[in-house]
């Protein structure tokens, strides 16, 4: 080789991280007698500030042309040691990772010996590759100033308008026929907030009006092909009667979360007084509550371990909102009925009768129920001469913040009952005579109880909306465990994807309150900005490339692409690859079966360099 | 970044003109700057203290995913003092604002580092010939630091200060060793603070809490029982760079516990000490704690006495089951309160459990002391002239629809300062702020742009 390859080695103590499981400075010291190495040292923290410098000063006094450094993961790390060296002088990809950390020090915590062996070989295998690196560039593509949200609940509009007033072109796409999402469905919001719909009216006609934003009401994407900057997505009527191209330069997710139907938990499918939250706010706003005199609440129907693993987070406060609009309006709130030329409060929530038709709907379209459902006998409720008691079983009352725990506390004072559960003995509900009943165990009595009540409302969990996973694939986006959109770090990326030019908030995210989805929103809105603002992206540097001569047109790899980045040209039945769509992913190359197709930076020379050394190793 | 410049068209144009202030470096500031940076615009961010990285930069690891904290916070400490759109301005504090949105006037008190920023390596040798001892404040006084310092090994800048009221050639003209000792000629005992005046457009308040000081609450023992500590105190010590080197020793005796108790809300759902409210963040962080402290050690013991578990994030409430379940963290539904044993200074607890009183002895008490707003809350909040909730935090002019706004057009929140968070809600509330900033600037653009247009037009009409 022609080139003087001048390998510079920088190990990271991580603190203790890798420090206190492997021996740094013998690793450095191994590190110096290596091939192509002329420096070699060791850092307590390599990511900071002077280990930073330490990088850039060396790479200038040792005339430095690789660079290795030893620490965690490139995942995180990558782009500001890539960074030291480029302000160096030094092309990025002249720069490689080895992964003492996740890949040694936290899996060897017990075996120091071994681990300081492991680093060495891992080092050792570094620099066998870093000799055969080359520099690459990374190209421009220029960015679309606008944006498709989908979905349009309060999450959804923020975002639209938000970017709207910053000068982009949005398109707003709803499944339903009418903006507004979850807040539709409710009666009133917690706290004081007022109704929802003086608060949330302002804000669909401000979304209506704003001459950058374009609605598309009973609608969705159907297709989406191309990259952040120039995005091209398919929108249909749901109806099938209009179907519209776009080309934006980001999308904003915003589709928002549905309810657990609590099926086979504490007779919801048995008797007709049991609701859950949803359908009780709906009940209210319909002034449609029954006679009441005792109302329990049970909280984590469904969450925390029985349908679902997590918890819910807001449900708590809808509870307790809940306890509270029956405590002081339930008079207000009670459905009334003429029989006999007098005016009478209804005595029963009639869910498959007319009067209740949305819940009746609802329960219907999402069971997804042809069959004829068995007549069941009624809840006859208790007469409404006083104060109604209401009691809020509950594992734990998850009234984060100020001002969820202050409301908790203005629940108390308002003689809310709280009994606590256990996952292992829940609360059953039962029905005597005309009756439910609620049987429980009382924690500190050590005894069982029974309560008779009028309704049982079930706190249920926000849950993924069903589409998702469709919606997910098209977008070439996670879901995690639970269903929700997956950010691109719990932590310090909230509302991104690992995708460039796609963002994420509101419910679809994960539950949350409406405050905390207009946040997320707007921090979307803040995101999906700033390639807008800048007017371009910078692509990836490291796709693959073909061998003409060696390509027989098989299309192998245009079957195993998961980002449709390559393709056979039909006239010169060679592939040929689009650079920006490239992710660099490396399956084309590996599925060829000439081997014409050749990944930047990880060529078959530099995994094969670096599996000879780890051979070495082991010889040795 | 080696590209080269590319001017920006149609709204971008505008907010590359645009200049905002961040006040605080926390998570939540560095967010906001790093947005508006990368958008275009130019940043003041003001911090405080020496170093930018606010709590996140104390605390060992985060919640739910047992990430380092500082591994993940550092690159973005380096990527916002590196960024050619952020000025960041250390050891400074904001002590006017005049104007309106668009066009305030902001001045800043530059405090003396008494070392010249660009002279100044950080090699620290300057640290290690300085005579004078004092009590880290940045650990609690858990250990000890020099009167010349940076505050935690990975400090941005990576540039020593001077302590004014501890160093003997500042207060005595004695000493003058850091002086000779600095090879680039960085020490300045003259240098005296400065006040510099910007203007920016639009500002973003994120300075963070503070831990509540559990001393006054009597029935923890915390300051008379060596080895009642404070959940900060505790992230220091299971940290590899803290004050004991990750080691978990006791105060009283240097040994290591292997029962660690951990009491929730502890000046937190308390009215009587002034604070209703629930941090928010202490279930997890405890959960945590007891998680880190069995990685430690295999035989540690861990309970957890709270009132409610609030595991109400994502992935929160599974964290809390693996707690349970791989690291036999035990938890406890119950009040609880600190005693001592005389003889070996083992914290004992006293709770209830089905109505009756317990008592059972611990190595250590860790106890979740509850955040609270900073007590510069008030002083800044005058500056601003914005207001305060009836606990310090800022107000949010509009709690559902525009939490990060104030009654101030121009100014907005991001981070605990506006109510207690957890860092992803801090970091969305950064961008958040962000957002609503670039709304400014490109509001008071297009007033600017129609107005040049009407003057220009005046003018074309009178020629």
């Amino acid at each position: 080789m022609s080139e003087d390859i001048r390998i510079g080695v920088f190990i990271c103590h991580c603190g203790h991280n890798i420090g206190g499981f492997v021996d740094v400075p013998a690793v450095t010291e191994y590190a110096k007698t290596l091939p192509g190495v002329v420096f070699a040292t060791h850092n307590l923290y390599t990511c900071a500030d002077d280990g930073l410098r330490c990088i850039k000063d060396n790479i200038k006094e040792h005339n430095l042309n690789r660079v290795i450094v030893a620490s965690c993961t490139p995942r995180t790390h990558a782009p500001l040691f890539q960074g030291a060296c480029q302000e160096a002088g030094l092309n990025k990809y002249l720069f490689t990772f080895v992964n003492i950390r996740e890949h040694c020090s936290w899996v060897h915590m017990k075996e120091k010996e071994n681990a300081t062996k492991k680093a060495k070989d891992l080092v050792k295998m570094g620099v066998a590759r870093a000799a055969l690196l080359a520099p690459q560039q990374e190209s421009r593509v220029p960015v679309e100033p606008s944006s498709l949200v989908i979905g349009g609940g309060v999450a959804g509009m923020t975002a639209a308008v938000s970017l709207a007033d910053k000068g982009f072109q949005v398109t707003l796409v709803e499944k339903e026929n009418e903006l507004g999402g979850m807040v539709l469905i409710l009666y009133n919001l917690y706290d004081g907030g007022g109704d929802p719909m003086a608060m949330l009216k302002p804000l669909v006609e401000k979304v209506q009006s704003h001459p950058n934003i374009r609605v598309m009401l009973k609608s969705r994407m159907t297709a989406l092909d191309g990259y952040v900057g120039n995005f091209r997505a398919t929108v249909q009527r749901t109806d099938g009667s209009q179907e519209l191209q776009l080309t934006v330069g980001t999308i904003i997710v915003a589709t928002g979360a549905i309810d657990l139907m609590p099926e086979g938990l504490y007779g919801y499918d048995l008797y007709d007084n049991v609701l859950n939250l949803t359908e009780f706010e709906l009940l209210c706003k319909k002034k449609e509550l029954p006679k009441l005199k005792s109302v329990a609440f049970i909280q984590c129907a469904g969450s925390r371990g029985q349908k679902v693993s997590y918890c819910s987070r807001i449900c708590c406060t809808v509870a307790l909102k809940g306890a509270m609009k029956i405590i002081d309006n339930h008079e207000e709130l009670m459905g009334r009925q003429v029989v006999d030329g007098k005016e009478q409060v209804v005595e029963k929530i009639r869910v498959e009768e007319k009067a209740a038709e949305d819940i009746a709907d609802r329960r219907r379209r999402r069971r997804r129920m042809d069959e004829e459902r068995e007549e069941r006998p009624a809840a006859a409720a208790a007469p409404a001469d006083g104060g109604v008691e209401v009691t809020v079983f509950n594992r734990g009352i998850t009234t984060y913040g100020v001002d969820h725990e202050l409301y908790y506390n203005k629940a108390r004072e308002k003689r809310v009952r709280f009994v606590r559960f256990t996952p292992e003995r829940i609360p059953v509900v039962g029905r005597e005579g005309d009756k439910l009943t609620v049987t429980y165990w009382h924690e500190t009595l050590k005894t069982e109880r029974k309560l008779q009540v009028d309704m049982v409302v079930l706190s249920t969990p926000q849950m993924a909306q069903p589409d998702s996973r469709e919606l997910s694939q098209m977008l070439k986006v996670p879901l995690g465990q639970e269903g929700f959109f997956l950010e691109a770090h719990v932590k310090l990326r909230p509302v991104d994807f690992a995708t460039d030019g796609i963002f994420v908030c509101g419910t679809a995210h994960g539950p949350a309150d409406i405050t905390e989805s207009v946040e997320q929103a707007e921090a979307a809105a803040s995101r999906a900005s700033i390639p807008m603002m800048r007017g371009y992206v910078q692509a990836e540097a490291l796709t693959s490339t073909v061998n003409s001569d060696l390509c027989t047109g098989c299309r192998t790899c245009e079957f195993t692409c998961p980002y449709s980045a390559i393709a056979v040209d039909p006239k010169t039945q060679k592939a040929v690859v689009t650079d920006v769509l490239c992710k660099g992913c490396g399956t084309c190359a590996a599925g060829c079966p000439r081997g014409a197709i050749t990944m930047r930076h990880y060529t078959s020379q530099q995994i094969e360099a670096e599996i000879k050394a780890f051979a070495e190793c082991r010889e040795a | 970044m080696s590209t080269e410049e590319v001017k920006p068209k149609g709204p971008g144009a505008a907010v590359a003109e645009g200049r905002v202030l961040v006040i605080g470096g926390g998570v939540a500031g560095i967010q906001a700057s790093l947005d508006l940076a990368d958008a275009g615009a130019q940043v003041y961010l003001v911090e405080k203290s020496p170093s930018i990285g606010g709590w996140m930069a104390f605390l060992d690891k985060t919640f739910p995913t047992n990430d380092c904290s500082i591994c993940i916070l550092a690159p973005k400490m380096a990527d916002c003092f590196g960024h050619p759109n952020i000025n960041v301005l250390t050891s400074s504090k904001v002590i006017g604002v005049k104007g309106e949105a668009g066009k305030f006037t902001v001045t800043i008190l530059r405090k003396s580092r008494f070392i010249d920023e660009e002279k100044c390596t950080g090699c620290l040798e300057c640290v290690e010939k300085c005579p004078t001892k004092v009590p880290n404040e940045f650990e609690f006084g858990l250990g000890i630091r020099k009167a010349i310092y940076i505050p935690f090994m990975q400090a941005v800048p990576r540039v020593v200060s001077i302590d004014r009221e501890h160093c003997i050639k500042l207060t005595k003209d004695k000493c003058g060793v850091c002086e000779k000792t600095c090879k680039r000629g960085a020490v300045d005992y003259e240098m005296k603070d400065q006040e510099a005046e910007i203007k920016v457009q639009a500002i973003i308040v994120a300075i963070g809490f503070e831990p509540w000081d559990p001393t006054t609450s009597r029935e923890y023992g915390y300051g008379r029982y060596p080895n009642v500590y404070t959940a900060i105190e505790f992230e220091r010590i299971i940290n590899a760079s803290g004050p004991t080197g990750g080691h978990i020793q006791r105060r009283s005796d240097g040994q290591r516990p292997r029962k660690i108790a951990y009491i929730q809300c502890v000046g937190s759902r308390n009215p009587a000490v002034g604070h209703p409210y629930c941090c928010s963040v202490c279930c997890m962080h405890s959960t945590k704690e007891a998680m880190l402290a069995r990685e430690h050690h295999d035989d540690m013991e861990s309970t957890i006495f709270y009132k409610d578990m609030r595991t109400f994030g994502k992935g929160f409430n599974e964290y809390m089951e693996r707690a349970k379940r791989d690291y036999g963290v035990r938890y406890v539904n119950s009040d609880a309160t600190v005693e001592e044993n005389k003889d070996n200074h083992n914290p004992i607890v006293v709770y209830d459990v089905a109505g009756k009183s317990e008592r059972e002895e611990f190595d250590m008490v860790v106890l979740a002391n509850t955040l609270i707003p900073r007590a510069s809350s008030q002083e800044l909040a005058q500056v601003l002239g914005i207001p305060l909730t009836e606990f310090s935090f800022f107000k949010s002019k509009d709690r559902i629809l525009h939490p990060t706004d104030t009654s101030r057009d121009g100014i907005f929140l991001a981070g605990y300062c506006a109510g207690p968070a957890d860092i992803p809600e801090c970091v969305a509330q950064g961008s958040a702020a962000a957002s609503r900033a670039m709304d400014i600037i490109t509001h008071h653009s297009a007033k600017g742009a129609h107005a040049a247009k009407e003057t220009h037009a005046t003018k074309e009409a009178s020629a």
